[in-house]
């Protein structure tokens, strides 16, 4: 086992650091960025964001999706909003506070100087994407509107209705198509990127192939970029767009990019629950509805029987027979505790029995008592002084739906409840990873010349993400982070010339990648991808999900290996591999997380602490007030654990990067 | 509600270059709780491993806002309910026996690429001629306070912007027209103060592009605000026309 660099500068204070770098750092001029060109592997807010300012400062930028849009990317479907330490409403934030959240809320296992880095420059993305024409909601002043977010104790986070992520979205598209009308991005929509090519050591460019005509391609750069989001997939089951995948990432694992913390999951509280076995993906309600809405399932043993088998509804049930067990067991942040926390609670109440729904996987979230706090609020300020119940009631809806609208007409589409008048049924589901390709304080991964960026690295949430910091972390990364970052790699490079694609590496790659492909197609197996995908989903819930142990986890390495040598021989993919196949391109995709998903249990197995997400049965608080609540083993575990691929998952060789705190006392997370 | 029986009629085109047809398929046991693409799943995996070639459809997010979902799903785009995308549409919508028609999104400038996957790729090309603020995203404008803006302005431009991009305006129009699309992009900018400077040659480039990928002209049926997933309303193409006479005169 070694220790690696993470590149951070020293001799500067951490909130000087990244002043000082900027200040310092190589730059290229920009005569030079004209000859060099980088590749940008998907269209979300970092690799979007990226692609688009890259392109501005001159670089040739080559960008890939997968979609047949780059406004299609996941990052579309982020609904609450995004955090920036602007302090609009006076109520006590600033960049130190929104660093010192993130860390806490990281339950301490993310990277200092990367964190304070982020902060920072959160406030800029706001001015940017105003700037953008980002629509973003405001008071009736014409400023902009905050709203809070779970685990924390200000209002910093800036939104667009429940359709956030789409307008950042949209804005970092409109950047990029800016840059492609001016002929600064070449964009290849429908490109899967099968393999990073790495010519003398260093990342010079990419394998894809054509997902419409099934041509396998090569495409040379100085640099590539990875920003193709998360792994949440390997799940089966989760928030992730359908085509959401790990491939990217894994093959530059492959080839030489460790791969960190892959163990750490969010497992999102508010989802819709799952209702049958032909279920394809879960949505998430977002996470703002946790602001107005109060978490709750039945107290007594026989309202739960009675709920489920439908002799009651819980708008029956007497307040004093519900069981607010947020507020009770959390009084100091209640229903707004973060996202592991809240959703382990559920998950305790629904395995002690008092889940809500036929499956007994399901608590309460209700707007009841807000649409009467509002209601009365409402008649105040009309000046209504007797109103009726029903009035407030009324006046309580509008300002509900005013604030929820969306997310309400979401919910009744897809459950065919009506949230006005019965709570919602919500129950955790995956839906981000904080794990990802290891990267350094330039983003760089292992790999010389090949960053990662967004959710696809690892470095900024730690254990655990708080709610509204995945945009804000991708559109930094890929509007001010990365573009000064990766100037001093290519500074290097301005003598370098055109990259060849007709190296050996290039041929290899490319022979490698139609081998896989024409594989597939010809195995003529008995079982679909999706068979497969379905079971490595139920390995990993049941035994790498919200709580894990060792016998679990061994029984989920071993489980998860012959799962793949039986994909290998037995999988089916019909059709051929030059024509437009979503078969294949499944195929692929599965095969990785199926090596991924032994590597996740093989981490989780490693760490033998409870932290954020990553809940370990065996590290628990015995006795006094934190009681049965997850145990985080500092003196052990502070590190990053960054895995080195050796062949197959199994032999991956662990290398630990210590994490060093300077600034921040590591504590119990206490929301008690 | 039991599980329903239903017949499908699915148009099936094997390439961009070859001809296709309707082909009639049935599944069993589909429960009212699944979303029609689900249902499409069952129909997938039973082709599948009855060694048939499964129907190619474009999806992704599942939750309504990627836009990736098309299908003309009996005769409308989207299907039978208002306001919503295919992949949010439920089969609690349909009963048991029926025959459902499922075509893709058809329209000059959305060619079959496969079954019911179109290229939307004119989309694309148009935003480029316009779509945005020409505004370089080095952090430094000014602060994002500074300009107030109106809430109705602010909200009606997020009305506008909540447009998702699936064409289904454009596939339920007679005349194939995108002019809702183009109008809420245009609108959005128009509604802002930031979009304001290049509003006027917005439009004339817009426009201009929409003409050359061979959209068809308004003529004011309105068919495409009622098949909007997303509700954006035939207002947006009256100020995408101001704007572009705006343009005109100015010369």
């Amino acid at each position: 086992m070694s220790t690696i660099d993470n590149k951070v500068p020293h001799g500067k204070p951490l909130k000087d650091t990244w002043t000082s770098y900027k200040d310092k750092v190589d730059l290229v001029n920009p005569a030079n960025k004209r000859n060099l060109d980088i590749i940008v592997v998907g269209t979300g807010l970092a690799g979007g964001s990226a692609a688009a300012t890259l392109a501005e400062q001159g670089y040739n930028v080559k960008a890939f999706c997968y979609q047949d849009s780059p406004r299609r990317a996941h990052s579309i479907a982020a609904q609450g909003g995004i955090n920036a330490a602007k302090n609009y409403q006076g109520d006590g934030d600033s960049t130190y506070r929104l660093f010192y959240d993130t860390v806490k809320g990281g339950d301490y296992r993310s990277r200092e100087a990367n964190v304070h880095r982020l902060a920072e420059v959160s406030a800029n993305i706001i001015d940017q994407c105003v700037a953008q024409g980002v629509p973003f909601a405001r008071d009736y002043g014409g400023l902009l509107d905050n709203r809070s977010f779970g685990g924390v104790l200000v209002s910093r986070t800036f939104y667009a209705k429940g359709q956030t992520g789409q307008q950042l979205l949209l804005g970092a598209y409109s950047a990029m198509n800016r840059q492609i009308a001016r002929g600064k991005i070449t964009m290849y929509n429908r490109h899967e990127m099968l393999d990073v090519v790495i010519v003398d050591g260093k990342a010079r460019g990419i394998i894809t192939r054509n997902i419409v005509t099934g041509e396998i391609d090569r495409h040379s750069a100085h640099a590539v970029v990875l920003g193709t989001g998360g792994y949440g997939n390997v799940f089966f089951l989760s928030t992730n767009a359908m085509g959401s995948n790990v491939t990217a990432g894994w093959k530059a694992h492959k080839r030489g990019a460790y791969f960190a913390n892959p163990c750490y999951t969010q497992i999102h509280p508010t989802c819709i629950p799952r209702s049958g076995d032909y279920q394809s993906k879960l949505t998430l309600m977002s996470e703002s509805l946790r602001n107005d809405g109060r978490i709750w399932v039945p107290g007594r043993k026989e309202d739960v029987d009675a709920i489920r088998n439908g002799s009651l509804k819980p708008t029956q049930i007497a307040e004093e027979n519900r069981d607010y067990y947020l507020e009770r067991r959390y009084p100091a942040f209640g229903n707004l505790v973060p996202r592991d926390v809240a959703s382990r609670a559920a998950k305790e109440r629904c395995d002690a029995g008092f889940g809500v729904n036929a499956t007994g996987e399901a608590v309460y979230l209700d707007f009841a008592s807000a649409i009467v706090r509002y209601g009365k609020e409402q008649a105040t300020i009309k000046g209504e002084k007797n109103a009726s119940e029903s009035r407030i009631k009324e006046l309580g809806k509008d300002i509900v739906k005013a604030k929820y609208g969306n997310l309400f007409d979401m919910y009744k589409q897809i459950t065919d409840d009506n949230p006005y008048e019965t709570p919602m049924m919500i129950y955790p589901a995956v839906h981000y990873t904080m794990g990802g390709i290891w990267v350094d304080y330039n983003l760089m991964t292992t790999i010389p010349g090949c960053y990662a960026i967004g959710e696809a690295n690892f470095s900024d949430h730690g254990a655990n993400r708080l709610g509204a910091s995945a945009l804000m972390q991708g559109l930094a990364d890929g509007y001010f982070v990365l573009p000064y970052t990766i100037g001093a790699y290519l500074s290097y490079d301005i003598r370098t010339g055109p990259i060849s694609t007709d190296s050996p590496e290039f041929e290899a790659a490319e022979k490698e990648v139609t081998k896989n492909m024409e594989f597939f197609v010809n195995n003529k197996g008995t079982n679909s991808v999706d068979y497969y995908h379905k079971k490595l989903g139920n390995i990993m819930w049941e035994k790498c999900g919200m709580s894990r142990n060792e016998k679990g986890l061994n029984e989920a390495i071993d489980e998860i290996a012959a799962l793949r040598e039986d994909f290998w021989k037995n999988v089916s993919v019909p059709g051929y591999a030059n024509e437009l196949n979503p078969e294949l391109e499944k195929a692929g995709r599965v095969a990785d997380f199926l090596e991924l998903g032994e590597l996740f249990a093989k981490d989780a197995l490693d760490r033998n602490e409870s932290c954020g997400g990553h809940f370990r049965e065996e590290s628990v608080e015995v006795g006094g007030p934190q009681d049965g609540e997850a145990k985080r083993d500092d003196k052990n575990y502070a590190y990053v654990s960054a895995w080195e691929y050796k062949g197959k998952p199994s032999e991956a060789v662990l290398h630990k990067e210590q994490l060093e705190f300077k600034e921040i006392e590591l504590k119990q997370r206490s929301y008690k | 509600m039991k599980d329903m029986n239903l017949t499908l009629k699915i148009w099936r085109q094997k390439g961009a270059n070859d001809k296709g047809k309707m082909i009639d398929y049935q599944v069993a046991g589909i429960s009212e709780h699944m979303s029609f693409l689900e249902m499409m799943d069952v129909l997938n995996e039973q082709l599948i491993n009855s060694g048939d070639s499964p129907v190619a459809f474009d999806h992704d997010c599942r939750e309504g806002i990627c836009g990736s979902c098309s299908m003309f799903i009996n005769g409308e785009a989207h299907g039978p309910v208002k306001g919503t995308t295919t992949c949010q549409l439920h089969m609690r919508s349909f009963k048991d026996g029926d025959t459902i028609y499922i075509e893709p999104f058809r329209a000059k400038a959305f060619p079959v690429l496969k079954d019911l996957v179109v290229d939307r790729s004119s989309f694309d090309r148009i935003q480029r001629s316009g779509g945005f603020i020409s505004v370089n995203t080095s952090g430094n404008t000014q602060d994002a306070n500074a300009l107030p803006i109106p809430k109705q302005d602010a909200d009606l431009a997020m009305d506008a912007a909540a447009c998702i991009g699936c064409g289904a305006c454009v596939a339920t129009c007679k005349n194939s027209s995108a002019m809702l699309f183009v109008g809420a992009k245009i609108s959005q900018y128009a509604l802002l103060p930031q979009g304001q400077v290049e509003s006027k040659t917005r439009a004339q480039n817009m426009v201009a592009q929409m003409d050359a990928e061979g959209f068809g002209n308004c003529t004011n049926t309105g068919a495409c605000e009622v098949e909007c997933p997303k509700g954006i309303d035939l207002s947006n193409i009256a100020r995408m026309n101001r704007e572009f006479l705006g343009g005109s005169l100015k010369g």
